[in-house]
């Protein structure tokens, strides 16, 4: 008997240090600081010179070749759709759209521009667990429809709403998110469609580094014109997009209470015990056990020398 | 019922290998049937009132069901690009999984702690456990994208620093840890006496591996949401807090889900249950009992200290710190204080009220994290009927496989003839 006890002991270490060694493969991924590509790209948008014009819906609307869209480029009524308590966002059929704010003290009506933000830390690449998603050396967020399960964890963990997917689709269905025009433009060196289009100058293509010195001249030269502050340059772990505004960035549709920390952050409490479980339980409980059934086994060898 | 009907008229449920009067072993196909004819079988299927119930969600269920395969879920949905997951998973995944913790639980007390005198209803909590999680699996396919893909997160792409990636090589690991848990009462039912013997020469490991899986994803579910910091309302989301609640409710949601499911088997399938089992089982409830209300305190007091910890207090005096304190008081103080005065008093049927308390207690906790606090800076979303139907359906099944093998197996009874 006692020996049976010792290899069903020996069979439960086995079974937990194969599975340590996975999960500890997991917990040396998720450690280390990663400090973004140097040279990744990014746009600046001004909001104080956007007109709400949507030529870059148009021109992302084309780039992409996404379907046709319901109300025409040139039809301004979208501005006052309200949908569930909501101004428009992102969608499977539009991966940026412009929404108009009605800001009090201010004479003329702001925009504001939606898009992938494009993570330095990307959220929905560390919440993917097939890989989907990748950061490329020149900043945009590419994600892989071959591989996606759809399980739509990243559009759980995207703290912009940015991601849709193709719900009405049966076969493939897919997420579908800007991807700063990689495939044809930038990983040629050119800036998207966007911010081609843009007849005002409002989308700054750059490197981010740039943007974030041009930024700051806009803000220093213009008094007054700017609220000092550069959305994207710090939240959740900093953007490629960065945001400009004369207006606070809450009152035209910003959330200004996600902190600055990337949202893998605040998982790693969790990605650090389980290393420590994998490893501490099995002797752990095996322990409980011999201290348990101690009484049994001994009552069984005296039983046995009898 | 219909059953009792049969066996006041004489028959005899099958507990052996062998017909009794004639020593001719009974065939699989007979085991099957129940031992009874084709006939027989309809008509005491028939005059259950349960299964007119199940032919009704069926009726409208089923053709839903094929829908969602057939439409898309665009069809069963919303769509909703700011609820990506709905009742699927917040029902399927999140009250499901919590609520099968009782394999990994009752599988300690017995073959860790050597706990024997549980051993009467270690096969129940075992089967509830494994069949939870299989059907936490299905739900899963129901509401993935392209369920066709469920291995890609194996063997194709691997994504290993995500919590998704732990909670799919956990429940597919535990799964099976959970059938070869479960192979003994099938090998008794099927006469294979080796795979037993197999089975019990490692239960220990299979034990010891049950409770790593299990602590790991259990909190995972919860560190899922530590992606959404902003999404869940603050006072049901706590980054360090998040696993360790989850973790810690799943004890007494596994327990109390193991004293409604044997109160029911009990009720409504007494023809199945031995003398071991019956006799057992007030006192057994209240062991479980005594569990609920330890992990009941601990999850209390770890729900405030997160409140204390992330110094949420200016949230409980909002609606939402209303809607909190009556999860709190409804689902942990009152299944606690009741659990408590049951195992003082030694009032088994007190601690089956709770435990009902405890399982709604827990399902809301769940929804609440998932669906009703989601996006609380939002609107709130309101799943379309269809998904409703589907989650009915499913659930449904789950209940009809349950049963048929609860009829079948040796779970409430001991077989005989073995040794």
């Amino acid at each position: 008997m006692k020996k049976m006890n010792r290899r069903s002991l020996l069979k439960g270490g086995l079974a937990g240090g194969v599975i340590g060694a996975l999960g500890l493969g997991k917990k040396a991924e998720a450690a280390g600081t990663f400090e973004g590509y140097p040279d990744r790209m990014g746009v600046l948008v001004d909001l104080t010179r956007c007109i709400g014009c949507r030529s870059c819906e148009a021109a992302c609307n084309k780039e992409q070749k996404l379907p046709a869209p319901d109300k025409p480029f040139d039809d301004f009524s979208v501005f006052d759709e309200i949908h569930l308590g909501q101004k428009r966002r992102p969608t499977e059929k539009a991966y940026t759209i412009v929404n108009r704010y009605d800001v009090e003290g201010q004479d003329k009506p702001v925009y504001r521009k939606i898009q992938c933000n494009h993570c330095n830390e990307p959220a929905c690449l560390s919440s993917c667990f097939v890989n989907a998603y990748t950061k490329t050396p020149e900043g945009a967020v590419m994600y892989d429809p071959k591989v996606c399960v759809g399980c739509r964890t990243c559009m759980i963990a995207c703290p912009f709403y940015v991601p849709a997917y193709s719900y009405s689709s049966v076969l493939n269905p897919v997420v579908k998110k800007c991807i700063m025009c990689y495939d044809t433009r930038l990983k040629f060196g050119r800036r998207p469609a966007c911010a081609e289009a843009c007849p005002r100058e409002t989308l700054t293509f750059g490197k981010r580094e740039d943007l974030i010195y041009y930024a700051r001249q806009r803000i220093k030269l213009n008094p007054g014109k700017y609220v000092n502050h550069i959305y994207g340059e710090k939240e959740v772990g900093g953007t490629s997009w960065l945001y400009l505004s004369g207006v606070p960035f809450e009152e035209v549709g910003f959330d200004t209470h996600l902190g600055n920390q990337p949202i893998l952050n605040y998982v790693k409490e969790f990605l650090t015990i389980v290393p420590m479980v994998l490893t501490i339980w099995p002797a752990l409980f095996a322990g409980f056990h011999l201290l348990a059934t101690r009484k049994e086994n001994k009552n069984k060898e005296s039983e046995s020398q009898k | 019922m219909a059953m009792k009907r049969l066996i006041a008229d004489g028959h005899v449920p099958i507990a052996s290998y062998y017909k009794d009067e004639t020593q001719t072993q009974w065939l699989v196909k007979e085991k099957l049937w129940l031992g009874l004819t084709p006939k027989q079988y309809f008509t005491q299927f028939f005059r259950n009132p349960f299964n007119w119930i199940l032919i009704a969600i069926y009726s409208v269920g089923i053709p839903v069901t094929v829908g969602r395969f057939l439409f898309g879920l665009g069809w069963v949905t919303h769509s909703s690009y700011d609820y990506p997951w709905g009742l699927f998973l917040g029902w399927g995944l999140f009250v499901m999984v919590p609520l099968s913790a009782s394999g990994f639980m009752l599988g300690t007390t017995v073959e860790v702690f050597g706990r024997k005198d549980f051993k009467p209803i270690e096969r129940l909590a075992l089967l509830n456990g494994l069949l939870g999680y299989f059907f936490a699996v299905i739900f899963l396919q129901v509401d993935l994208g392209q369920p066709w893909r469920l291995i890609y997160p194996m063997f194709v792409s691997l994504g290993p620093a995500a919590v998704l990636f732990l909670v799919a090589w956990h429940v597919a690991t535990y799964l099976s840890v959970q059938v070869a848990e479960l192979v003994p009462a099938l090998a008794e039912w099927l006469n294979w006496p080796s795979a037993k013997k197999y089975i019990k020469s490692m239960v220990l490991g299979l034990t010891i591996a049950g409770i790593i899986l299990s602590t790991l994803h259990q909190g995972a579910l919860g560190a899922l949401f530590t992606y959404a910091p902003g999404k869940v309302h603050p006072l049901w989301y706590s980054s360090p807090f998040q696993w360790f609640h989850f973790f810690c409710s799943s004890i007494f949601a596994g327990l109390s889900m193991l004293i409604v499911v044997s109160t029911l088997c009990k009720k409504f399938m007494s023809w199945r249950c031995d003398r071991n089992f019956l006799d057992n089982l007030d006192r057994q409830t209240l062991g479980l009992a005594k569990g609920c209300a330890l992990a009941l305190i601990t999850y209390f007091i770890i729900k405030i200290l997160a409140v204390a910890h992330d110094n949420d207090w200016k949230y409980l005096f909002t609606d939402w710190g209303l809607w909190f304190t009556f999860e709190i008081v409804a689902g942990t103080i009152v299944p606690l204080v009741l659990y408590t005065m049951a195992v003082r008093n030694q009032n088994a049927s007190l601690a089956r009220f709770s435990a009902f308390i405890a399982v709604m207690g827990i399902a809301l906790n769940r929804l609440n994290t998932a669906l009703i606090t989601f996006n609380w800076q939002l609107y709130q979303e309101i799943p379309h009927w269809r998904e409703l139907v589907i989650v009915f359906t499913v659930y449904a099944t789950y209940i009809v496989t349950y049963r048929f093998i609860l009829y079948r197996l040796p779970i409430l009874y001991t077989w005989k003839g073995d040794k």
